[in-house]
């Protein structure tokens, strides 16, 4: 009220506005860090009652891809050892695929699959007897010393196996098929066309302790 | 040259009177997505590489868990330790922590509860598997070993 100077007609000067909105959009843009949540996704088994003991389950060796992983992160693939995980992924892919002794139900699906994926299907006795829930399993057992990266490289390499089935299967890569989301019912359908009778069936085993 | 000279006559100038207004929208977009990261890493977090990376739809039901060698080797030493929150716990406290997870949400999302495990690639299976049991106890069978991406060799 008292105010002398106020009759002055005094304006902000608002042009530093933008640089001091500018000075706060670098500050947030530096400090954002957009979460990625992405990952390799594991169901783990359900937990075991001590009372009981473990389900018994009747799978002929043939029908197991054993994968073993060391303390010192070697690999034993089906008895046979390896330093690397060169070409695992298509050993396990053509493990998938063979239809060594297929039964009924096996048939049909082999009759459904497309022709590329039915190139790839063999019929070798030793291996497989279908892609089937019970045909085949991966089988991935550590040591409690094995590294991290170790074991997800392996679970990597056996879920890339799987995706490039099913992605075959409905005619898409493997990377559309691993985007698809679900979310409406076109991309659910695709999805559960593609993994429809082929379940991924990789089990881990408890790491044992010896040599960790 | 003429004709140049007259086109230059009508003096253009872009009005930046808007620009502020620009900015601000631009800074409220930032603000409004930016997540202050609220806890503070303990561990050492070198999240591996995998290239069958999946994302999953509802963020809400992820709860995090991060494995790895403490930072703060003083105090805490050099075993790979868990860290929930914000604290370092130890495996017989992961049962109490994912049912106070599960409790955050709603009653008929409880079972699709979701563990995302950040765990350092130095970390060996051991300590990986002690919390894979424990989380097999509470059934919370989801886990998502969280992975950055990596182009083919």
């Amino acid at each position: 009220m008292a105010r002398k100077k106020g009759r002055m007609a005094q304006e902000v000067n608002a042009g530093s506005m933008a640089d001091i909105a500018f000075l706060l959009l670098i500050f947030f843009l530096v400090t954002t860090t957009i979460a990625s949540d992405k990952g390799v996704l594991n169901i783990l088994p359900p937990k075991q009652d001590p009372n009981q003991p473990p389900p018994e389950i009747k799978l002929n060796e043939r029908n197991i891809f054993n994968i073993l992983v060391n303390a010192n992160d070697q690999l034993l693939v089906e008895g046979e050892v390896r330093q690397n995980t060169v070409g695992l992924s298509d050993e396990i892919k053509s493990f998938l695929l063979n239809f060594g002794a297929p039964d009924e139900e096996a048939q049909a699906l082999f009759n459904s699959l497309p022709a590329s994926l039915r190139n790839q299907a063999e019929r070798d006795s030793r291996s497989s007897d279908h892609p089937m829930a019970g045909g085949a399993v991966i089988s991935i057992k550590t040591n409690r010393g094995t590294s991290y990266e170790r074991y997800l490289e392996v679970l990597d390499i056996a879920k890339r196996a799987y995706f490039e089935i099913y992605a075959e299967r409905v005619g898409i890569t493997a990377d559309q098929y691993r985007a698809l989301s679900g979310r409406n019912a076109a991309e659910k359908e695709l999805i559960d066309r593609g993994k429809e009778g082929i379940p991924m069936a990789i089990s881990i085993a408890e790491p044992d302790k010896i040599g960790s | 040259m003429s004709k140049f000279k007259k086109k230059n006559k009508v003096t253009e100038s872009i009005p930046t009177s808007a620009l502020p207004d620009i900015i601000f929208m631009l800074l409220f977009f930032f603000m409004v997505t930016t997540v202050l990261r609220e806890q503070e890493i303990l561990v050492e977090q070198r999240i591996p590489q995998a290239t069958q990376l999946q994302k999953l739809e509802k963020k809400s039901l992820i709860s995090y868990l991060y494995v790895g060698k403490p930072k703060d080797t003083g105090r805490y030493g050099t075993e790979p330790r868990i860290q929930a929150n914000d604290v370092l716990i130890g495996t017989n406290d992961i049962a109490l922590w994912v049912n106070q997870e599960r409790d955050k949400l709603s009653e008929a999302e409880r079972d699709q509860i979701t563990i995302s495990m950040k765990a350092d690639r130095e970390v060996k299976m051991g300590p990986i598997s002690d919390v894979q049991f424990e989380l097999r106890e509470v059934d919370a069978r989801r886990v998502l070993y969280a992975a950055v991406g990596r182009v083919d060799q």
